[in-house]
């Protein structure tokens, strides 16, 4: 038995025994060759690498996990999770990361954060993505005003930007489960 | 009037810690025909077996229970301590109150319970018990060894020299095996076919072994002591008593383009060939598949320069019969190839290396042939593409070892150290070129083995990055490498000119072919199974077959030689006796009852159920039974079950024993 | 021949084009979409890196909603929407525990049957001879990539689809155009599309690697089947040739818009207008001479 699943007895869960209960992943899989990091498209933007978050869960560093700026630039291409010799789902491992940090208010890159919020509002709201609505508000909320502002205009007279919402019928059921996704 | 003994171990703490021992022989004294009983802290030890047989001195036991460990462990001392006491050995049986009690339990009062329950059985049991005596066999004193690498030759060599005979079977053209390969060998560089030469000669000029090239075991049948092999000696389409081994025909043959397995696919060879210039014996065999005339009916090349009419296009395969008394499997290993491998494959292909589709990125056997003498490049260091000489060489250990998801799990052991040996070749080859190795871990646990990999870093400037790669392509004559240097946790990028990869060291393709035709166990990777991997190393589980070499996990030369004259002291030992003594429980057809329905023949695992006639004074066939060959029966008892007309017993086991020794419960 | 049709939200906006030329090749082809009833977004990469269950539970719905409108299957042409139906659904199945807490949140039965269908796959059904037989225009002797980026093969073990490492099926689809698959490296390399906003740094790295290598081996345009690829490739090159005067432009097509072209319709109704990197010169190497069939 693995030393951490002992310790979901213990008055305080280790995050790696958040991690397995919310994934099912036992960190201690890892056995810390690599291969992730090897191929990460986005490694070189890192300051820490994929292996060596996994391996700051296995030593119990738990802050340092949740602080890193990793678990923020993974950008779930997978290539880790297919080319692991363990089968360790690490992209899947970095998505649990990410949500025991937002729960414990532990944001690293608020920026990226704010973009998830400004998706999935506009996603709450009208069932669809929108893309001009995701826009401003993600520009509102980072000031990041003048990014791409020479293809926008383009986009819009493309008609690849429209200025409302496509919105779905049944947007109650949308709301629901919104709803009871951020009770959990 | 049967008069029992029963004798209580405490076995230190771990019968004593959860069963009452001293209530226990109380208990048992209480049990009809018990006359002793007594309770001591080591039975197996010699103040306990002496309490054994005085009692059964003492107090005319003609029966003896001993309630202790598992049969498996010390049923032979008792029964032996038995007999030194003039007891029939059989008149004594074990109560497992250790693992069948003592080791599951923990409530003390349950547990003493249990035990006395336990020996109240077997006491039950034992008064049906009668006196039997060992099965006697001879034993044919000649080996058969199959695969002729080092393996095969250190063990027929072994047996050989001890005055027996030996069948030595290889199923290449020549013996030498994967060592007749390699340059030079790990932690002392000695060149590899200079060291083995010597023994294949002297395997080829023995007397007393007997060489089949070119041929496979077909059929095992029989027992220890007495199999009867059916070898199958391939066409060769060469006479080997004319041929002379002068060449000639192989410097004929017009078809110069078939991949040489000696050279691992980097050179060619003709179509009639010797696998290499020292191959024993050193005589040409014909490629059927590429051959010219076999396919067309044309040429015949190689008939019309021979001098010796040794040629003969009609050769079909031949099939020779021996007798043997022990067998020793030494059929080596394969290396695992990166290839796209079918979809439901449990192994896989790499893809992030290529599939094999780079000329470059090579394997470990494939860099032995570019780095030896014998080799295509006449041991320069040159890359198969465009034969330039690399100056910058990637080693990648654990391709397919250590990789549950895409290969094998077990560490194929013997990467590390020859991979330290092909970057330390490399760079005494080429001063200016820079040797990398991927590693993950290096194992060096050997004699001289860690000086070595440590020779290979300080001295050679061999440089180690710790980690696996994740991927190689090619870019511009260039492949590229992809890591990460999980010590310093920096990415790395090389452009390499050659990629060696450290492929997994499987189990030969046919290993779970040949081992059904054994009647050997195998692990889930066609690996032969030993009986205890610590006690017999080298013994199958099936009596009178060895195992050596890399058949049974991966090995090293060292190891494999070590293990190849341990199986060959193994079939000696048997062959030092004259009679081979076996357990006397078998089982037994009662011919009245027998109706000759033959299922026990169809459920029996060891097919050690023959058929018998039975006729009548004149000679008039009345009907046939079964009959048990009490060489090969190993006792399991599935026939006694299966029978519907209740014909067969198991000596030892039989329905009387086990009935009332239920019924006791 | 009938199949449900899950457009996703990029393709009613930034990817139009794709949508465009999925409606008309295959009207051409003989397959009538039905277009999923009132289907709400999968949640994309941001459900995903937050809200495990919000990932699951968003293509749940549709996924129920696709059962009761009477779908077996569904097409979804967004490689990113296709993975996150494909990984729900195995989630699903594989964790009844799962399931059922999603069927509390969706107020339905989740169903975990209903057939997921990939750009590609959706070619691959087709009859190549019907393609051939309707083909008006040839690619002969042009060069293409075949880009399947992450999310159509990865992860393998529950997309099965094509190869991991090398995958192919791309390239046999793209031959009936007469067009010649190159191979390269950077196939199934990630362009960095969740970072498209957040960091653009990165996807103009990650997508100017693919669009050299590409070139390196000879393509005059790479061929996707995906709007985040799409996007990324083609509209970021602007910002590429920002950085780099040396940089020339490579013409992005969807498969369906290649394949499109070559029956024969026109750039307009394929959508092939709404590009930010110039087609032309693919358009140019459209050659109308086909032979006759015999």
């Amino acid at each position: 038995m693995s030393s951490h699943s002992n310790a979901k007895h213990k008055e305080r869960m280790t995050l790696a025994d958040e991690i397995e209960e919310l994934t099912g992943i036992n960190p201690l899989k890892c056995y810390q060759c690599g291969k992730c990091s090897a191929g990460c498209p986005v490694r070189i933007f890192m300051k820490v690498s994929p292996n060596k978050v996994v391996r700051l869960v296995q030593l119990g560093l738990d802050d340092e996990a949740l602080k890193s700026e990793t678990i923020w630039m993974c950008a779930g291409c997978l290539t880790c999770s297919t080319r692991c010799p363990q089968n360790f789902d690490l992209a899947k491992f970095m998505d649990a990361l990410k949500e025991i940090a937002i729960k414990k208010g532990v944001i690293t890159r608020k920026d990226i954060l704010k973009f998830h919020k400004a998706f999935l509002k506009q996603i709450e709201a009208n069932g669809k993505a929108f893309e001009f609505g995701l826009i401003r508000d993600y520009k509102l909320a980072t000031f990041n005003l003048f990014q791409d502002m020479d293809i926008a205009p383009e986009m819009f007279f493309k008609g690849k930007i429209k200025l409302f919402p496509h919105k779905i019928k049944n947007r109650d059921a949308i709301k629901k489960i919104f709803d009871k996704a951020n009770k959990e | 009037m049967m008069r029992i003994g029963v004798f209580v171990c405490h076995c230190g703490e771990n019968i004593g810690k959860t069963v009452d021992c001293p209530t226990v022989a109380k208990e048992a004294i209480k049990l009809p025909n018990v006359v002793y009983s007594i309770d001591y802290k080591y039975m197996c030890s010699d103040p306990g077996q002496n309490m054994i047989k005085q009692a059964i001195a003492e107090h005319k036991l003609n029966a003896v229970v001993v309630a202790s460990c598992s049969p498996h462990m010390h049923e032979k001392t008792f029964r032996k301590a038995c007999a030194q006491a003039g007891l029939n050995p059989y008149m004594c049986e074990i109560a497992n109150v250790r693992e069948h009690c003592s080791w599951v339990h923990d409530n003390v009062e349950e547990a003493t319970k249990k035990a006395v329950d336990l020996i109240r059985m077997t006491v039950e049991r034992i008064k049906f018990n009668f006196p039997l005596s060992e099965i006697k066999v001879p034993i044919t004193k000649k080996a058969l060894v199959i695969g002729g690498g080092i393996s095969g030759i250190q063990a027929a060599l072994d047996i050989a020299g001890a005055g027996f005979k030996v069948i030595l079977v290889e199923k290449e053209p020549s013996i030498g095996g994967h060592m007749s390969q390699l340059s030079e060998t790990f932690p002392t560089l000695d060149c590899s076919q200079c060291i083995l030469t010597p023994r294949m000669v002297e395997a080829y000029q023995h007397p007393n072994i007997k060489l089949y090239t070119y041929s496979e075991v077909d059929n095992v049948d029989g027992f220890i002591g007495n199999f009867k092999v059916t070898i199958r000696k391939k066409a060769r389409s060469v006479k080997e008593n004319l041929c002379t081994g002068c060449g000639l025909c192989v410097q004929k043959c017009p078809i110069k383009k078939a991949p040489s397995e000696f050279d691992e696919g980097l050179a060619n060879r003709p179509a009639i060939y010797v696998p290499f210039p020292q191959a024993v014996p050193n005589i040409p065999v014909i490629d059927r598949t590429v051959c010219t005339f076999f396919k067309t009916g044309k040429c015949q090349m190689c008939k019309k320069v021979c001098g010796r009419d040794a040629i003969d296009f009609e050769q079909k395969d031949e099939l020779i019969t021996e007798d043997v008394g022990a067998i020793i499997v030494a059929t080596g290993y394969k290396l695992y190839k990166i290839d796209k491998k079918s979809k439901d494959a449990a192994v896989k292909g790499y893809g992030e290396y290529g599939y094999g589709k780079y000329k470059d990125v090579i394997d470990g056997l494939q860099f032995e042939r570019i780095a030896s003498a014998s080799g295509p490049t006449a041991g320069e260091i040159l890359r198969p593409s465009d034969k330039k000489q690399p100056k910058k060489v990637v080693f990648i250990q654990c391709v397919g070892s250590r990789d549950p998801s895409k290969g094998f799990e077990y560490c194929s052991k013997i990467c590390c150290m020859y991979t330290a040996k092909h970057a330390m070749l490399y760079k005494h080859k080429v001063h200016d070129g820079e040797a990398y190795v991927f590693y993950m871990d290096i194992r060096a646990g050997g004699k001289g083995y860690d000086e070595f990999v440590r020779r290979a870093i300080e001295e050679d400037h061999v440089k180690y990055i710790r980690g696996r790669v994740s991927r190689v392509y090619e870019k511009k004559g260039k492949y590229i490498v992809k890591g990460e240097d999980t010590i310093s946790g920096v990415p790395v990028e090389i452009e390499a000119d050659m990629v060696v990869l450290a492929t997994a060291i499987v189990a030969q393709p046919e290993a779970a072919k040949l081992a059904q035709t054994l009647g050997i166990p195998y692990d889930k990777y066609g690996f032969y199974a030993e009986v205890h991997p610590k006690l017999r190393p080298v013994e199958s589980s099936s009596g009178g077959i060895f195992l050596a070499g890399a058949c049974q996990s991966p090995r090293d030369i060292p190891e494999s030689v070590a293990m190849a004259s341990a199986a060959a002291s193994k079939a000696l030992v048997l062959f030092g006796n004259e009679m081979l003594e076996r357990e006397p429980i078998v089982a037994k057809v009662n011919e009245n009852t027998c109706v000759g329905c033959f299922y026990c023949k169809k459920v029996c695992a060891y097919n050690a159920i023959e058929l018998k006639e039975i006729k009548d004074k004149k000679g008039n066939l009345v009907k046939v039974v079964a009959s048990v060959n009490t060489g090969l029966c190993q006792g399991c008892g599935t026939c006694n079950a299966t029978c519907p007309s209740k014909s067969i017993e198991l000596i030892g086991f039989n329905d009387e024993q086990i009935f009332y020794q239920i019924k006791a419960l | 021949m009938d199949i449900g049709y899950y457009p996703g939200c990029s393709l009613t906006g930034t990817a139009k084009e794709y949508d465009q030329s999925i409606r008309r090749v295959f009207s051409e082809l003989g397959i009538n979409l039905v277009e999923l009833d009132d289907w709400s977004c999968c949640g994309a990469t941001s459900a995903h890196a937050t809200n495990h269950l919000l990932s699951v539970a968003l293509p749940a719905r549709n996924l129920s909603l696709a059962k009761k409108q009477g779908l077996k299957e569904i097409f979804i042409p967004c490689a990113a929407c296709y993975n996150r139906f494909v990984v729900a659904k195995y989630e699903m199945e594989k964790n009844p525990g799962l399931k059922k807490r999603v069927e509390e949140m969706i107020e339905e039965k989740a169903d975990t049957d209903i057939g997921i269908v990939n750009m590609v796959e959706m070619f691959q059904r087709i009859d190549k001879e019907l393609i051939l037989a309707k083909r008006q225009k040839e690619l002969k002797g042009f060069k293409v990539a075949a880009y399947y980026g992450c999310l159509l093969v990865r992860p393998n073990s529950i997309t099965q689809f094509d190869d991991a490492e090398m995958p192919t099926s791309m390239e046999e689809i793209i031959k009936l155009t007469g067009a010649e698959p190159v191979d390269w490296n950077f196939k199934v390399e990630c362009c960095g599309a969740s970072h498209s906003i957040t960091n653009m740094n990165v996807v103009l790295t990650l997508s100017k690697r693919i669009i050299d290598d590409a070139a390196e081996n000879g393509a005059e345009a790479i061929i996707v089947a995906c709007p985040m690829c799409h996007s990324n490739l083609d509209m970021r090159q602007r910002n590429i040739s920002k950085q780099d005067s040396q940089h020339k432009n490579m013409p992005i097509l969807y498969l369906s818009e290649l394949i499109g072209l070559s029956l024969g319709l026109d750039k307009e109704s394929l959508g092939l207008g709404l590009h930010f990197t110039d087609t032309e010169p693919v358009l140019s190497r459209f050659s109308t001479a086909i032979v006759a069939k015999e």
